[in-house]
């Protein structure tokens, strides 16, 4: 692969989850910067993505008090409603020809980390999923105010029973360390004074949405990050996206994500930083990331191993087949990513989900190959199968969008007992499970 | 939050480049796993167990068994192991979110617990008396059964300075037994690196590797629930070892990639055959009735393959198994209670087992979450972020009892109980006893040993 095409295929793995044949080539051809432009351009719709139809997610019904029984089925559905979301996601992110939109809304699942196991509604998870993708590129004091009131949200981190007199201090806490500040810029005081803030806020779960009680709110003065004053929700969201160490953990977070993990004084992630707090615009921030000196270094080629969901969808686009076709394998694609530590709607903890070290362990190196000794046994590979084995190596790697294979996966490759294992090996491939 | 047990909430987000572990043990586990494919190694040494269980068949012969259909009788399961033979076997489990110290071991007819809590707290009348004043949470039964015989010992007060109330940072401190600054290392993973090189001297029951085992050199191997070892194609699994023998041209995370290849081929070679024909089954009947066995209930099955792999004689020296859900903001006192139900007929089931075995009998388990909870509740039935909190370590060499001294209800700060016994203190203890190590190794700093073991 050239280094033109190179770069392009980094660009869509990073932001997006790899380039199709098509995108490559088109990509070579227009360029590193037309085709970031083409990436952050969300004026037209996702036909991809848009085609795949997200599943009934109505709650059923037995009047206003249902049995033990009922109780039980009304669960079930829940349960198998939400895996019916998560194969829709992840249909639409293998579908989409807006990628970078998926990107961002992926990684702002990470960022603003919920999971269904607690808030239990499939309809409140599909509901954050779709405020993410629609405000996941703009400014980010929008989006965070939008969380402070997403149902999901405030059910997964107690909001919705934070009262006047006795607040619940879960949801400021989260949202001081993971979602704006980062930690050792608030005190526990700041966590204690804003949890006030937030009181008074409560679920319909029914309506799917969010509304104020003023009699459970607390409008008394508040002391946050040095500011006296009668705060309320909406005050302090501002106060923390306006904060310079908010630009800093946002910066941190998606250059580790986007380019190789870095600490928040690594001098890319301060500068980056900088550009952020001027606007607080995300996809401006995307722009800068990709446009840094690093993006396109070795350490950067070599520094990311995929999150599941990017390895799934990966495998899955070079088989060309959707997840929920794949769900019928042994092992199944959802079964698979819980093995792999990464179910969508269902992160391990509100601090979203790790990176690199975190995802390679024995068991997940086990789950990588039984999934993709299934998927390459179903896989029409007619593609590998006119071709001599000692071109699998190259043909593997356009497929793959591979930039090349260390001597030890070619010679692997190369003397691969059938095309259908030997795809296989190159999706096991170190090459390819880096991102 | 709900942290959930199976992913460590500590290992959330990499502040600095990612430990890489993979050279020392990348070397062992590709030489035992080339000898499983009968590639060299003729050279190798004989094998010799660790320590020959009675029971269950010896290490050395179940990896003779395995390897006899290799090319290589020679390289058995034990022969590269570099795992010492000295005292015990440490298991440690991990109760993720924060578990409410104050409603585990409980302060009995204290009033300002009592006025704190309102409906969240037991009386003295529910609680199982112990002494001292204090009483173990009801459901806590199978545990007052080990208590009476002197198998469990309880660490009051346990904490360090400038609590941490981030379950993330608090994790971190926890593992890696660093309260000051940021480590790449965990606690048994340095006292691991100063030890042995075989990747199955830790393992894990997770689904990723926990911060606390991993060391410069060697970090643990993770074992899934069920299928402990599984069946992939041959011809895949071979050329697998191939690919992953690849000269490092494409960097360190790579080479991580390529040292877990190699060390699944280890797990498959050493763990398949030891657990042949072990059914995987449940220790208790702790999961709810018809309930699916969901993540966050599963402590009984990680015991239950840790029970199976000591048993069988597995070359490992520590464990690390989890439980999330403890993270109890709302709600709490229904949660808490099925919390302390599933922990209970876990730990008591495991003790039971491995009281029964030779091996188990020199299994010593330690109980830890990365923080207490406030004293006083809030209104939604729940209680926030605390600090010190009790430690359970039980097993048959401990020497039941109360150690550290029960932080006062009347000296808090900002709310929270003040640590009488630094964390620290207790690894120094374990490495020292069970571990057989010197606790330098890993804890810096002097620490007096609890003399519970």
């Amino acid at each position: 692969m050239d280094q033109n095409a190179s770069a392009i295929a980094h660009l869509y793995r990073r932001a997006g989850f790899g380039a199709d044949a098509q995108q490559l080539a088109d990509g070579t051809v227009a360029g590193f910067a037309a085709t970031v432009n083409r990436l952050l351009d969300w004026s037209g719709p996702d036909d991809g993505a848009d085609a795949v139809r997200l599943p009934d997610v109505t709650p059923g019904y037995f009047g206003s008090s249902p049995n033990a029984d009922q109780l039980r089925q009304l669960s079930a559905q829940r349960q198998a409603q939400m895996k019916l979301v998560q194969l829709w996601w992840l249909d639409r992110i293998v579908a989409s020809t807006s990628p970078l939109r998926e990107k961002l809304t992926f990684l702002w699942h990470g960022h603003f980390a919920t999971s269904n196991e607690k808030v239990d509604s499939p309809p409140m998870m599909v509901q954050q999923n779709q405020t993410l993708r629609a405000k996941g590129a703009g400014p980010f004091d929008q989006l965070l105010n939008a969380m402070i009131t997403d149902p999901a949200m405030m059910v997964w981190l107690d909001a919705n029973t934070n009262r006047k007199g006795r607040p619940n201090e879960n949801f400021a806490r989260e949202l001081m360390e993971l979602f704006s500040l980062g930690i050792g810029n608030y005190t526990d005081g700041d966590v204690r004074e804003s949890a006030r803030a937030f009181t008074g806020w409560v679920v319909d779960r029914d309506a799917v949405s969010a509304r104020l009680v003023q009699a459970q709110a607390d409008y008394d003065s508040k002391t946050v990050l040095g500011q006296t004053g009668a705060f309320r929700a909406a005050d302090i969201a501002q106060m923390l996206a306006t904060n310079p160490a908010t630009s800093v953990h946002t910066a941190q977070r998606f250059f580790s994500r986007m380019v190789y993990p870095a600490g928040a004084d690594h001098p890319a992630v301060q500068s980056l930083a900088k550009g952020f707090a001027a606007d607080l615009n995300v996809a401006n921030l995307v722009r800068a990331i990709v446009a840094t000196p690093e993006f396109l270094s070795v350490q950067a080629r070599t520094g990311l191993v995929k999150q599941p969901v990017e390895w799934v969808v990966g495998a899955l686009r070079a088989v060309g087949t959707t997840a929920t076709a794949a769900n019928t394998l042994n092992p199944a694609v959802l079964g698979t990513l819980d093995l792999l530590g990464q179910s969508l709607f269902n992160p391990p903890s509100v601090g979203g989900w790790p990176q690199n070290a975190y995802w390679l362990s024995t068991q997940t190196t086990l789950a990588r190959v039984r999934f993709a000794a299934a998927l390459t046994a179903k896989a029409n590979t007619s593609w590998l199968e006119g071709v001599s084995s000692t071109a699998w190596p190259d043909t593997l790697a356009n497929r793959l969008g591979i930039d090349h294979w260390s001597p030890g996966t070619a010679a692997a490759l190369r003397t691969g007992a059938s095309p259908k294992s030997t795809l296989a090996l190159a999706l096991t491939s170190p090459e390819f499970v880096l991102n | 939050m709900e942290p959930n047990d199976r992913r460590e909430p500590n290992d959330r987000e990499p502040n600095t480049t990612e430990p890489n572990t993979t050279e020392a043990n990348g070397q062992v586990s590709r030489r035992s796993v080339l000898s499983m494919m009968g590639v060299g190694m003729a050279t190798r040494k004989l094998p010799r167990a660790r320590r020959k269980p009675v029971v269950a068949p010896s290490v050395s012969t179940v990896g003779a068994t395995t390897t006899s259909a290799a090319a290589s009788p020679s390289t058995t399961a034990a022969s590269s192991s570099t795992v010492p033979t000295t005292p015990g076997i440490l298991v440690t489990v991990a109760l993720y979110g924060g578990n409410d110290g104050l409603n585990t071991v409980i302060p009995l007819d204290a009033g300002p617990y009592l006025q704190g809590r309102g409906a969240l707290a037991y009386q003295a009348s529910e609680a199982i008396a112990l002494g001292d004043g204090l009483g173990l949470h009801p459901a806590l039964t199978g545990l007052k059964g080990l208590w009476d015989s002197k198998q469990l010992a309880i660490v009051r007060g346990v904490g360090y300075p400038e609590p941490s109330r981030s379950h993330f940072r608090s994790n971190d401190i926890w593992n890696s037994a660093q309260p000051k600054g940021y480590a790449d290392t965990g606690w048994l993973g340095r006292w691991y690196d100063t030890v042995g090189t075989d990747p199955l001297g830790m393992v894990a029951i997770a689904s990723s590797v926990p911060r606390s085992m991993v060391g410069a050199k060697t970090s643990a191997v993770v074992v899934p629930l069920g299928n402990v070892t599984s069946s992939v194609p041959a011809d895949l699994a071979k050329a697998t070892v191939v690919m992953s023998q690849s000269d490092d041209t494409l960097g360190p995370v790579a080479a991580m990639v390529r040292t877990n290849s190699l060390n699944l081929g280890r797990v498959n070679e050493v763990f398949g055959p030891l657990l042949a024909g072990q059914a995987a089954t449940s220790i208790t009947t702790s999961l709810e009735p018809g309930a699916a066995p969901r993540t966050a209930n599963e402590l009984d099955l990680q015991l239950n393959v840790v029970a199976r792999l000591i048993k069988a004689g597995a070359p490992t020296r520590a464990y690390s198994v989890g439980l999330g859900g403890f993270d109890t903001h709302a709600n709490e006192k229904a949660n808490h209670a099925r919390l302390m139900g599933i922990l209970d007929k876990a730990l008591s089931g495991f003790a039971n087992l491995m009281a029964q075995d030779p091996l188990g009998r020199t299994v010593t388990v330690l109980v830890t979450s990365e923080f207490g909870r406030r004293v006083a509740a809030n209104g939604s039935g729940g209680t926030d972020h605390g600090t010190a909190a009790p430690v359970f370590v039980l097993g048959p060499s401990v020497k039941g009892g109360f150690y550290g001294d029960q932080p006062p209800l009347t000296n808090l700060d900002q709310g929270d109980l003040r640590f009488t016994i630094d964390f620290r203190a207790v690894y120094t203890t374990l490495l020292g006893a069970v571990l057989g190590a010197d606790p330098k190794v890993s804890v810096d700093g002097t620490f007096p040993p609890l003399g519970f073991l």
